[in-house]
């Protein structure tokens, strides 16, 4: 049988994600708390969490998350790290010995800068730089897989149910001010640990409860702009779109949300001229980066996350505010497990946006009235 | 004069308990098939003529008439067929290059029905399009790389001209002259209903149809017929043909005894002389020359309309589609081997060229891989005959289809291929204006608009099917595409997986 990654499958999900917008950390027990409600939404076979604000200590430097099938991958990925990085700090993730967490594979991180005279040799800026290397390494060294590299953040995943996820890598520990969670239900039987949610690249990581019809579509568009989508999940492509959109392409937030769940036709024909102009040209440009299928996502990025549905919602999406603290989730029961009595609960309509982030007063919720109504 | 030994290929059958002898079969038939015997008091028919148009069939008042494939045999010979013998016969009488019209109708594999179309089951919920919102809009012209915006998001991205269309669907060149005034009229009308494009062809803009310019592809072609600065003004688009499926590498004859007054002034040509396309455009002679002919057509449209170039599908036909695309071209029209046409020669069209479902799939894999895809629209042409085949071919890679023998057979064709006689018996490939006024456009542009309505209802609920509620969303989507009784090189040609895989 074919491994994931050579072979698409297609997965439900439970997502969930809180922020505390005045930037106080908080613990990942109440992210596991919060998703082990849905568990009977996932099946065992994937759980993961992203953490943000994690690393305070080495807050400047890429933290490299790597699953390593053996040794052999481990030294050949150390080699080319080194000869490109300068490390500041390695160690083998702590993990705790957990029941239902079997074949693990080891389990490494770093704390990484490129280094200046390979960064001139390229002349790339590092961003881009990292991007290169980590697709260099996932897709040529065989064993080896960079699951998470972004600064002050991290990724958390496994297969088994989330959970256990958050005990085997011992999240009571660690403390974030936003952090999503991921229950993964896939039709098949893969058991690779890479194909867990989040999926990240830099600070960008995706959640997402979904399956894209427009796959082929998406994934044919960003190779055009030199990704490789070497996984086949929908999240990967998902989390390359809004990396093309907020980091390459500098869109706003809001925008990229019409992007993946595009106004229809008939609405943009009622805008004002300013926005029809704005919408039409968007449309135009980005239709393949349209994600078409029922989808329910949270994208993290530097100071904030986008929850989104797809614009005629099939899959669920629920909302609420307590103080500083916005929580999004599959179902409203994972937020009232962690969240007894919240300010405002609110379900988002198809392709209206939830964004949430540090430097803002309120969770925006972009032309709003113009929404797509399922 | 040898003896003809070529016989019948039709037999008109009547059925003497229902013929009235009202002899409308007669006045229908340009070809003098029947006529009436005084000495023996009734309709007869001369097989010979017949070229199973089925005029006489549809117009009889009692259904008298039947026509059937001539059961005179040859010996059966699986190596000389029927018309491998009857070919022979054809030019050692003539010593001519055998004509023919309409598409390659040899038995070559048909891909089309060797893919199926994919759908959701439980993961993903399918989409029904009575319910939900269903977008088939679709926009033909070049594509910034990306979005540029001001602080306060007004756009500094220029868009390059587009064409909007409101299906995916377009009516494929066909000139005034090889088809008629009536058929024309037809097109262009039912192009504004539909919000979609028809194309003039080579054979230049009738003044009555200047009306429908914004619904207008104009084509300039090698015989330049027709092009002056109006006629570029008038249209929404400018398309350079280089090549046609049914003919790559042929020039276009219409014979004088067609350029008639109307058509003479159309085309700018003088009354009853010959109108001949060269083969090859005599001021391109290379890619080179393409983009200089693409950007004199830009400028003298001021860079307002989106500028084109329809190639046949040819062996290379990947690294060229992708220097057009370098040239400056704003899409790409690429006709496959079964492409439709007035005349062609016949073993020109029954040989040369491939089928369109591999060219359009290599040239969208080769754009693909150049980066470039985004950049320019890929339209498909060359025998899309229903829905399902629209909805394979936008799988594959192209933005949209352009329809020529489905259009006709909508207006009333029933492929006898006998085009280039000029004896249209409904109307459609004539010049004879008694035979033109049998095609009515009120009802012909009702039929066109019929048709393509159809078809959108059915890519609906195609796309619905798979959990898709974008037409943008298929495109280049191989994914939903399977392959059933193919090669695995084929497969991997269209880029697609085996059914079961």
């Amino acid at each position: 049988m074919l491994k994931e990654g050579n072979i698409r499958i297609p997965s439900g999900c439970a997502i969930s994600g809180i922020i505390d917008r005045s930037g106080a950390v908080f613990s990942g027990q109440i992210i596991a708390d919060s998703i082990a409600t849905m568990h009977d939404r996932s099946n065992g076979l994937g759980g993961g969490f992203a953490a943000y604000g994690i690393y305070p200590e080495f807050k400047e430097h890429y933290a490299f998350h790597m699953f390593y099938d053996n040794t052999k991958s481990k030294q050949e990925t150390e080699e080319l790290l080194k000869a490109n990085f300068v490390i500041a700090y390695e160690d083998k993730i702590p993990t705790r010995k957990t029941e239902s967490i079997k074949n693990a594979p080891l389990i490494y991180r770093y704390f990484a800068l490129p280094k200046l005279e390979v960064l001139n040799a390229n002349e790339i800026t590092d961003e881009d730089f990292v991007v290169k290397f980590i697709f260099n390494v996932n897709k040529n060294v065989n064993g080896a897989y960079i699951f998470s590299s972004g600064k002050n953040m991290g990724v958390f995943k496994a297969v088994g149910y989330p959970e256990d996820v958050a005990e085997f890598y011992k999240l009571e520990t660690y403390n974030g001010y936003m952090w999503t969670a991921h229950g993964r239900f896939p039709t098949n039987t893969p058991g690779w640990w890479g194909g867990a949610h989040p999926f990240n690249l830099l600070n960008i990581s995706v959640v997402h409860n979904g399956e894209l019809s427009s796959y082929d579509t998406n994934r044919k568009y960003l190779e055009e702009f030199g990704y490789s989508c070497t996984l086949q999940t929908d999240t990967e492509v998902a989390a390359y779109i809004f990396d093309l959109l907020l980091r390459r392409h500098n869109l706003p937030v809001s925008l990229a949300a019409k992007v993946v769940a595009s106004p229809l036709w008939n609405q943009v024909e009622r805008m004002s001229l300013k926005e029809k102009e704005l919408y039409h040209s968007l449309k135009m440009i980005y239709s393949k980066a349209l994600l078409n299928g029922p989808f329910s996502l949270i994208v993290t990025y530097d100071n904030g996350f986008i929850a989104i549905n797809d614009r005629i919602k099939l899959r669920p999406l629920t909302a609420a505010s307590h103080g500083d603290v916005i929580y999004v989730a599959s179902e409203e029961s994972a937020i009232r497990q962690v969240c007894k009595n919240p300010d405002r609960v609110w379900i988002p309509k198809g392709g209206e946006p939830v964004i949430a982030e540090m430097d803002q007063q309120n969770v925006s919720e972009i032309f709003n009235k113009k929404e797509v109504t399922a | 004069m040898s003896l003809n030994y070529l016989t019948p290929e039709f037999k008109v059958l009547r059925d003497y308990d229902k013929c009235i002898n009202c002899k409308v079969c007669m006045r229908q038939c340009a070809n003098e098939v029947h006529s009436y015997d005084e000495d023996l008091g009734k309709m007869v028919a001369d097989d010979y003529k017949c070229v199973n148009c089925q005029r006489c069939v549809v117009m009889c008042p009692t259904h008298a008439l039947t026509i059937v494939k001539h059961p005179q045999v040859f010996r059966e010979n699986a190596n000389w067929t029927y018309d491998a013998i009857r070919d022979i016969y054809r030019q050692a009488e003539t010593g001519g290059v055998l004509l023919s019209a309409m598409g390659n109708d040899r038995p070559y594999p048909i891909y089309w029905d060797k893919m199926v179309i994919n759908a959701s089951q439980v993961t993903n919920p399918s989409i029904d399009p009575l319910r939900e919102p269903m977008e088939l809009k679709i926009f033909i012209g070049r594509k910034p790389d990306k979005i540029e915006l001001d602080e306060n998001l007004n756009v500094k991205t220029k868009m390059p001209p587009q064409l909007t269309l409101n299906y995916p669907i377009m009516f494929s060149a066909m000139s005034y002259g090889s088809i008629s005034y009536n058929a024309h009229a037809s097109l262009a009308r039912a192009a504004k209903e539909l919000g979609i494009y028809y194309n003039t062809g080579e054979g230049g803009l009738h003044k009555d149809f200047r009306k429908y310019g914004p619904n207008t592809i104009v084509q300039v072609a090698s015989g330049r017929f027709g092009v002056d600065r109006e006629y570029l003004k008038t249209a929404a688009a400018v398309e350079i043909k280089i090549g046609q499926g049914a003919k790559p590498g042929i020039g276009g004859h219409l014979p004088g005894e067609k350029v008639s007054e109307d058509i003479s002034e159309t085309r700018m040509i003088p009354v009853g002389s010959d109108a001949i396309s060269p083969a090859p455009h005599h001021d391109i002679y290379s890619i080179e020359d393409l983009s200089q002919l693409i950007y004199s057509l830009k400028e003298a449209t001021d860079y307002k309309k989106p500028v084109g170039v329809k190639i046949a599908a040819v062996n290379n036909v990947a690294a060229i589609a992708s220097g057009i695309a370098r040239a400056g071209a704003d899409y790409i029209a690429i006709d496959g081997f079964r492409g439709g046409t007035g005349a062609a020669p016949k073993r020109i069209r029954d040989n040369v060229g491939i089928p369109i479902e591999f060219a359009i799939a290599s040239v969208d894999s080769r754009l693909r891989s150049e980066g470039i895809r985004h950049t320019i629209s890929l339209i498909a042409a060359g025998s899309i005959r229903s829905s399902a085949d629209i909805v394979k071919a936008i799988a594959l890679g192209a933005d949209a289809v352009y329809i020529g023998s489905a259009a006709l057979i909508a207006l009333g064709c029933h492929m006898c291929q006998q085009c280039y006689t000029g004896k249209c018996n409904w109307g459609i490939a004539t010049q004879d204006p008694n035979l033109v006024k049998r095609l009515n456009p009120e009802i012909g542009y009702k039929r066109l608009v019929n048709l393509i309505t159809a078809w959108g209802h059915e890519i609906q609920e195609m796309l619905g099917g798979m959990g898709i509620n974008d037409i943008e969303s298929l495109k280049g989507n191989r994914l939903m595409l399977r392959g059933i009784g193919m090669t695995q090189k084929e497969l991997d040609v269209l880029g697609i997986l085996a059914a079961g895989e």
